[in-house]
């Protein structure tokens, strides 16, 4: 190889040998943008914010896995589950943007709003203290979103259905991931299945609120453009039962979490460890509000 | 080994034809110790340097100051652990394992790139890794898709096309704060200062203190000296800065019309033995963070296994009662 | 055999088995071996190979083998040096690979 070139040896090769991929389409190329008519611009806005911000801040607490996985193999699962999901979140806020109609990007929604003007569940926010939790989170939360998802590939905004359409793709990747650990964990030996016994323990009280309807919520499900997340509980909970089973282990019985007088994440009321969340996600951008990058 | 010595040099002879054909050597040929030692020491190392080397990148992600660039940072990465992953791959071709070279890592047994032992304090650090430490990556593992062991280049030309992206990031990271504020442009600056020189000690030890480079060279496992590749990365890097309008950190560096290439100043080869001896700003952090991670899943690890067992145990009751 | 066997499920859980990865990068193309990845079982071993080597894409075909179940061929028939220890080494037949002076194999 020539010695004035270091690309030349990354050049010459045949490209075929090796398992890379092409085109990478953007899900949402030939989509018309256009609102849908007789569609509330906020309530559109409003409820894109909703389902980005579940899908940034679970995605976040995965990034937090980073460098601490069990295994190497498994850095590289998680960081692909956390990568579709930043990718849901930057549609969606897109979405938002273009619902709102004024100049906000997705960027300003990331990181210019404060912890209150957050509305995803509580669940995703959670800080997960080991693998058993975030295998627990992580079933609850790709069953929640699959079956949502599912319903909204049929929605009246033809962005959301594309979202939609592409994402029912990863979430079902990370559905079952999930589902193969907890039944590994729960199914191993008996230490793993304490504590994936725990840690479903510990999620459980938060998968209720995942079922309660916001009022953004009905409105979109009434205009064709959302799903209604009461109308997804018996679906999910034959997936629990099914997953939980193979583990050998029973769904927790346990009270739901109450929220602040009736409201939680969907009404911007989260749990503490949100604030701290938000502080590290917005920490750089917030230091330089003037800055691009 | 029970061979006798005429076998043996007749051996010896074919496996350095292949080497003197430029033939590649395959892991169930024939090699000489030395020279299977030699490479699973240098790909365990190389295996171990992407893994740590996460660390200080991964260090910002949940900080990545707007979503392309935490999508970018991560997507990265994902790159370097997958990356290690291929290259443990190749040193188990020759017979090593990787939860083995991993005791060695956490005990402090091997050794990764002393680069990594560095702290990342800003985000523009993200940028100027990817500026100055991929580029002398790069500049080191480009000769190596060439390495007469076959598996090591194979992994290296996979490694060499993805890590291209990994720079062209960086640099345009930099780019767009020193087009940005003030604030920025200073940002960008000051990590330039801090990596610099560390980016010149990736090379190793000069020519004259590194004795197994000659060997290295006539196995063709190495294709270029210490010096050699330190000079180019220079070459390649002054212009780079100049279009970026930052300056290096070195009042000797200057042209020389009559070599054909940059001088610059002596490195400080005390600080550099100092890291690799395990007194850099991060060292310890580093191996500490890796063993938690590793000792930390070895529930989840076994949990899997022990999974894995009872599934096959399930499964020969089944077949048997099929059979019966 | 009970060698074999300890590689297939290693109990202890310090180490799971190796397998070996094939992909098929596009229609046309053989399955070609990409490398070896550590994996419980069969289904994990295909999610990461999925995840590993062919990260972020779609489209791809890919087989995974455990490394203990691959029969190989010597290249030569001396084999001398690896003998004693053949069961390490057996696990990584990379002689699948196409030789690089094939061309757009």
């Amino acid at each position: 190889m020539s010695f004035d070139n270091a690309y030349e040896a990354i050049t010459e090769q045949n490209d075929a040998r090796w398992a890379f991929g092409t085109g990478f389409d953007s899900p949402l190329s030939g989509v018309d943008s256009e609102l849908p008519e007789g569609v509330d611009r906020a309530d559109l806005a409003a409820y894109s914010l909703m389902l980005a911000d579940d899908a940034l801040v679970v995605s976040h607490r995965l990034q937090q896995w980073c460098t601490h996985a069990p295994e190497l193999e498994e850095e590289v699962a998680l960081a692909n589950i956390a990568l579709d999901l930043l990718g849901q979140a930057r549609m969606l806020y897109s979405r938002a943007g273009q619902a709102e109609g004024g100049d906000r990007a997705e960027d300003d929604y990331a990181y210019f709003r404060t912890e209150s003007e957050f509305g995803n569940v509580r669940l995703a926010e959670l800080a997960q203290p080991d693998f058993a939790f975030l295998v627990a989170t992580l079933l609850v939360f790709t069953t929640w979103r699959l079956a949502l998802l599912q319903r909204m590939t049929g929605s009246r905004d033809p962005v959301l259905a594309a979202i939609a359409a592409k994402g029912i793709k990863e979430v079902t990747y990370h559905r079952d991931y999930a589902a193969q650990w907890v039944v590994r964990l729960g199914d191993g030996t008996d230490y793993s299945r304490q504590r994936m016994r725990d840690a479903l323990e510990a999620v459980w009280p938060y998968v209720d609120e995942l079922f309660a309807t916001h009022p953004v919520e009905r409105r979109m499900a009434e205009a064709g453009v959302g799903a209604d997340p009461a109308s997804l509980r018996d679906e999910c909970a034959a997936v629990f039962g099914t997953v939980l089973e193979s583990a050998t282990l029973e769904v927790p019985q346990v009270s739901p979490r109450a929220g602040v007088a009736g409201r939680a994440g969907r009404h911007g009321v989260h749990t503490e460890s949100m604030g701290y969340l938000v502080a590290e996600l917005q920490s750089v951008a917030r230091a330089y509000p003037e800055a691009t990058w | 080994m029970t061979t006798t010595e005429p076998d043996q040099s007749e051996l010896e002879r074919q496996f350095e034809d292949t080497i003197g054909r430029d033939q590649r050597i395959e892991p169930r040929d024939w090699m000489p110790e030395g020279y299977r030692s030699t490479l699973v020491r240098q790909i365990a190392q190389h295996a171990h340097s992407e893994i740590i080397g996460m660390q200080p990148e991964a260090n910002w992600i949940t900080r990545a100051p707007s979503l392309r660039r935490k999508a970018i940072l991560l997507a990265k990465v994902q790159d370097e652990a997958g990356h290690g992953l291929y290259l443990y791959s190749a040193t188990e071709t020759l017979g090593a394992d990787r939860s083995e070279l991993t005791g060695k890592l956490i005990s402090g047994k091997q050794k990764y790139s002393s680069i990594f032992n560095y702290p990342t304090l800003t985000f523009a650090d993200v940028g100027v890794i990817g500026w100055l430490v991929d580029g002398a990556a790069i500049c080191n593992q480009v000769p190596l898709c060439r390495c007469s062991y076959g598996p090591y280049a194979r992994a290296m030309i996979r490694i060499c096309k993805e890590e291209s992206f990994h720079q062209r990031q960086g640099y345009e990271l930099l780019m767009t704060m020193m087009r940005g504020t003030p604030g920025q442009r200073r940002m960008v600056q000051e990590a330039t200062d801090r990596w610099w020189w560390p980016s010149l000690m990736m090379f190793g030890p000069p020519d004259g203190d590194s004795p197994n480079t000659a060997q290295s060279m006539a196995w063709k496992i190495k294709r270029h000296t210490n010096d050699e590749l330190r000079q180019r990365f220079v070459d390649m890097t002054v212009p780079q800065a100049e279009a970026l309008g930052v300056t290096l950190p070195d009042p000797d560096l200057r042209w020389n019309a009559e070599r054909g290439h940059y001088d610059f100043g002596e490195i400080d080869w005390t600080e550099f033995t100092a890291v690799v001896k395990g007194n850099g700003p991060c060292n310890a952090q580093r191996v500490a963070q890796r063993r938690h991670a590793h000792e930390g899943g070895s529930w989840v690890r076994e949990a899997a296994a022990s999974h894995a067992q009872k599934q096959e145990a399930r499964r020969r009751v089944r077949q048997g009662e099929g059979a019966a | 055999m009970s060698g074999q066997a300890g590689e297939r499920s290693d109990a202890s859980g310090a180490q799971w088995p190796l397998y070996e990865v094939f992909v098929r990068s596009k229609r046309g193309l053989n399955h070609v071996h990409v490398g070896s990845l550590r994996a419980a079982d069969e289904r994990m071993a295909l999610r990461h190979a999925r995840d590993v080597y062919t990260r972020r894409n779609e489209g791809v075909s890919i087989w995974v083998v455990a490394a203990a179940d691959i029969t190989a061929s010597s290249p030569d028939e001396k084999d001398p040096f690896f003998a004693p220890s053949g069961d390490k080494v057996y696990r990584h037949p990379t002689f699948y690979d196409i030789p690089d002076d094939v061309p757009h194999m």
